[in-house]
């Protein structure tokens, strides 16, 4: 009974497989009906789980699909025509097939009679004798189309076979990669179980079906390419060119998950008894020992990694069964509707692909019922009657982002708020204080459904917080954004939990923290006289003047709280994350390495600073920073990054950058900032009085002071603080070198503007006055105010 | 098994307080591990280890119990004890003061659980299911879903 079992579990396996390329191949054929090589792949598949399910004594599912065979055989010798209803049976004989197929992994038998087959087989039947059959066929006894999307397994969108839903069901992993583990464990003396050994693999597959894998590349020309293309961007790796696929299947091995799992836990004891083993042979005299323990130190970081990648599963296989549930809901919901797909070898790990697959379906569900509407409307309102859905995965911020975008009505945040009210999810007053943004968010809310008609595919106002829920599981987020009329995007970032990534490795106090290599810009190190010329401490908050840029700091200490090693020296560590960039200075910086992003107890989830926590090479923990949720937890924010920004737009323009400063008491004034050399501080009591003049002590020296307020004519309101606020230019050259300080209010920013310049205001001390930052902003003139001081006249 | 029928514990003492965890709820029991500290996390926790590739929080009962923290050794929290527990699908360190053996309660006789006395300190109220009276002495039984949950709260210093 155990090999029947085991017989039948590969049967399984293989049909659900050859379904899913089934399912894309009807559907494609629907499109070039006339397609005989497509045809014949088809007629072959079924012709395969026909064959088989005779063998093994499944009756009912050899009635089915015999029926479909024959049927098949028609359509392939040009003896019956494609039609629309003969689609639809074929598709329905399918479903009805997967149906089968789930009851036999239940239940190891085809008997179940929840699953009728009689009614398919009659329509095909009907169809054979040459009836039409217009929808004769009762909905009920069709698979519904939930029901076929969830019992799907992935389907074989990169040309990798898929994995199952079930945890415990085989993963691809590519020839070359289990070629390379197998070398390694061979090296280690590791034990493997014979079915990842690559010798095995490629035997396996072919042996059952020699027809499907030995004779589809010759039958299937390359001119399929062509007509695949739209729904698979990448020819080279694409899903639907069978002739590829053969190859790719050829490479590869099923291998059972909980193995892989097992393999990974595996390699991660190892890695650590190698750092024992290392630490204790480390300077010791026997060579040859010291020799061994590097070889193995090397060997078990690549075996590592290679265990490590054979988790990870390109985003396609998700994707590859959405052609199919976008063909079936445009045909239920009277939509049309074109489907792209970009970045289908965006790589993920496979439990976070698992995770992914419910909520991605959900979404294109949403897009279809909700967004794009009926065609008659689309030509209303002057949009091509073809609607159009957009999947689209990258890598950003080391984050996987995943899109779905529809140019379909879009959501009216109006509409959205008074649904919302009425339905009690939130009250008139918290919405007053809600834009538009936090409106489109209340879709996420639970019992929260503007759908005016409930139908079966969705509107139950259980949909979007599930799917939140779900991605937030995970330790992803999904935001929405949407314009009335045009469209849609719904973004759903998924963490890097599991996943490998370069990051970079520095130290404060005695701990380790890892920032991901790809939020990383650059590094900056600022020594002695670098250090004062280019950080600036601005209304308090520091930062560093870099390319003619004003970069916000944040200082690693303070964010972690922890003590500040007053240095002479500052390391920077560049940082950009969507549209913010900051500067994060650390006390040291070790180096970049590959590490394995691990998650935090929940304990800790409060902590946005924090994506999680890796281990390094000797055993211990460090933190790994979440450099957005470190920006947003320091405070840096989008408007800082703004004024930065205007600074690289200013960069090629015929702009100024300007000191902008409260002067008496609110009035603005700016003074270019190359006149600026420093910005500082005094204590009030620290100005001195030297004959009528205000001096300080400054460096060695004495700073003559300039009240700024009475230089250009204005009530002087500065003295009335503790502190003032001194703005130092230097002038002269070399030793004939003078600085004067100049008394203001306060810094208020530093921005490039495009000063265009007028005489109004124009007196002595003030060259005249521009709108900065849409206020009236005097041009202070700094050759008047040196005149002032006395110095250097 | 339910904890009224639960007769095995594993013991361990915090302070002068001797308390009793269901082995059912207890992965392993460890000595002082290598920790690294989580700036800016509630006080509870002391930091994560690394339990063979695994990355655990460590929570300090001292700090839930309002119990002064143990003396300092390099560092580190001076010969801390890991009892760690499983709480809600995920694995949690328990920093202790000692660790005793796996009692038997049947062994002792006696009534079962009952109410822990309403004069104990409410911080430590919070956290046992209850008190079982052993021969020579009495244990607190501690419920590790509720240790672990009332110590990942923020406190009000290090929120």
């Amino acid at each position: 009974m155990d090999d029947d079992a085991e017989i039948v579990a590969e049967f399984l396996v293989e049909s659900h497989e050859n379904l899913d390329q089934l399912d894309r191949d009807l559907v494609e054929l629907e499109a070039h009906p006339g397609s005989r090589e497509l045809l014949s792949s088809i007629f072959r598949t079924i012709h395969t789980i026909k064959g088989t399910s005779g063998f093994l004594a499944f009756g009912r599912l050899e009635s089915l699909t015999h029926v479909g065979e024959t049927l098949l055989s028609r359509l392939r010798d040009g003896e019956q025509a494609m039609t629309g209803p003969v689609t639809e049976a074929l598709l329905r004989m399918v479903d009805t097939t997967r149906a089968l197929l789930d009851v036999i992994e239940r239940t190891g038998r085809d008997q179940d009679p929840s699953v009728d087959v009689a009614p398919v087989v009659a329509e095909i039947e009907s169809l054979l004798a040459g009836e039409e059959q217009p929808a004769a066929v009762p909905v009920g006894h069709a698979v519904p189309v939930g029901h076929a999307a969830a019992a799907d397994p992935g389907l074989l969108a990169a040309g990798l076979p898929a994995a199952d839903p079930e945890p415990t069901a085989p993963v691809p992993a590519t020839g070359t990669e289990l070629d390379e583990l197998d070398e390694l464990s061979e090296e280690l003396a590791l034990e493997l179980t014979p079915e990842v050994s690559a010798e095995q693999g490629p035997g396996t597959a072919p042996e059952d079906h020699p027809i499907a894998l030995e004779e589809a590349p010759t039958l299937l020309p390359s001119s399929l390419k062509g007509l695949l293309a739209p729904a698979d961007e990448d020819p080279v790796e694409g899903a639907a060119e069978p002739g590829e696929r053969r190859t790719v299947v050829e490479a590869s091995v099923r291998v059972d998950v909980d193995l892989l799992d097992n393999l990974v836990q595996l390699v991660g004891e190892l890695v650590l008894t190698r750092n024992q083993i290392l630490q204790r042979t480390e300077g010791g005299d026997d060579i040859e020992l010291v020799r061994a323990s590097q070889r193995l130190d090397l060997v078990a970081s690549e075996l590592q990694e290679s265990v490590m990648k054979t988790r990870m599963q390109p985003i396609g296989q998700v994707w590859s069964k959405m052609p199919r549930v976008v063909r079936d809901l445009a045909h239920q919901l009277g939509r049309e509707v074109e489907l792209a797909m970009e970045g289908h070898d965006t790589e993920l790990d496979r439990s976070l692909l698992e995770a992914l697959k419910g909520p991605l379906t959900h979404l294109v569900r949403n897009s279809m019922d909700h967004g794009i509407e009926p065609p008659w409307e689309r030509v209303a309102a002057g949009k091509p009657a073809k609607g159009t859905l957009l999947l689209r995965a990258y890598h950003e911020s080391g984050q996987v982002v995943v899109e779905i975008t529809d140019d379909g009505k879009g959501i009216d945040p109006d509409k959205i708020a008074a649904v919302a009210v009425q339905r009690g999810v939130v009250t008139a007053e918290q919405l007053a204080r809600m834009d538009n943004r936090d409106i489109l968010g209340l879709i996420f809310r639970p019992g929260f459904s503007t759908a005016e008609q409930v139908s079966n595919i969705s509107g139950r106002g259980v949909g979007m917080d599930v799917v939140r829920t779900n991605i937030e599981r995970i330790g992803g987020s999904v935001d929405v954004t949407s314009e009335v009329g045009r469209g849609t995007t719904t973004r759903v970032r998924i963490p890097l939990t599991l996943a490998i990534i370069p990051a970079l490795v520095v130290g404060e106090g005695t701990e380790r923290y890892a920032i991901p290599q790809a939020n990383l810009v650059e590094l900056v190190r600022l020594e002695g006289a670098d250090l004062e010329r280019n950080v600036e401490r601005l209304a308090g908050a520091p930062a560093l003047r870099l390319r003619g840029k004003l970069l916000p700091l944040v200082s690693l200490a303070e964010a972690l709280g922890t003590d500040k090693i007053d240095d002479d020296a500052l390391t920077v560590v560049v940082l950009q994350s969507d549209d913010l960039r900051f500067g994060l200075c650390v006390s040291e910086v070790h180096d970049t390495q590959e590490i394995v992003v691990k998650p935090i107890g929940r304990q800790l989830k409060n902590l946005t600073m924090y994506a999680g926590a890796t281990i390094m090479g000797d055993g211990r923990v460090a933190l790994i920073i979440d450099v957005p949720g470190m920006a947003h937890a320091q405070g840096v924010t989008a408007s800082q990054t703004e004024s930065a920004e205007s600074h690289t737009d200013g960069d090629g323009g015929n702009t100024t950058a300007l000191l902008v400063m409260e002067v008496a008491g609110g009035r603005r004034a700016a003074l270019p900032l190359a006149a600026v050399a420093r910005l500082e501080e005094f204590a009030a009591e620290r100005i001195e009085r030297s004959g009528s003049a205000e001096v300080a002590q400054y460096r060695d020296g004495i700073l003559p002071l300039v009240r700024l307020a009475s230089v250009i004519g204005l009530p002087d309101t500065g003295a009335r603080t503790d502190h003032v606020s001194v703005v130092v230019h230097e002038f002269g050259e070399g030793e004939e070198q003078q600085a004067i300080g100049i008394i203001i209010d306060r810094v208020l920013d530093v921005v490039d503007a495009t000063v265009i310049h007028s005489e109004v205001g124009s007196r002595i001390g003030v060259t005249g006055s521009a709108v900065v930052q849409d206020h009236v902003t005097e041009l202070v003139d700094i050759e008047a105010v040196v005149a002032r001081s006395g110095v250097g006249a | 098994m339910s904890t009224q029928t639960a007769t095995q514990y594993c013991t361990f003492w915090v302070d002068d307080l001797y308390f009793g965890v269901n082995v059912d709820e207890v992965q392993e029991v460890l000595l002082q591990q290598p920790m690294t500290p989580v700036p800016r996390a509630s006080g509870a926790v002391r930091g994560l280890i690394n339990l063979r590739g695994q990355i655990v929080t460590a929570l300090d009962l001292r700090f839930r119990l309002g119990l002064p923290p143990r003396a300092e050794v390099d560092g580190e929290a001076g010969g801390a004890m890991n009892v760690i527990v499983r709480s809600r699908g995920e694995v949690v360190s328990l920093l202790v003061d000692d660790i005793g053996d796996v009692i038997d309660t049947g062994d002792h006789g006696g009534p079962g659980l009952v109410p822990a006395p309403s004069t104990m300190p409410l911080a430590v109220q919070q956290v046992v299911s209850g008190v079982r009276q052993l021969s020579d002495s009495i244990l607190l039984v501690l419920d590790a879903d509720r240790a672990v949950d009332e110590a990942s709260k923020p406190s009000g210093e290090n929120a």
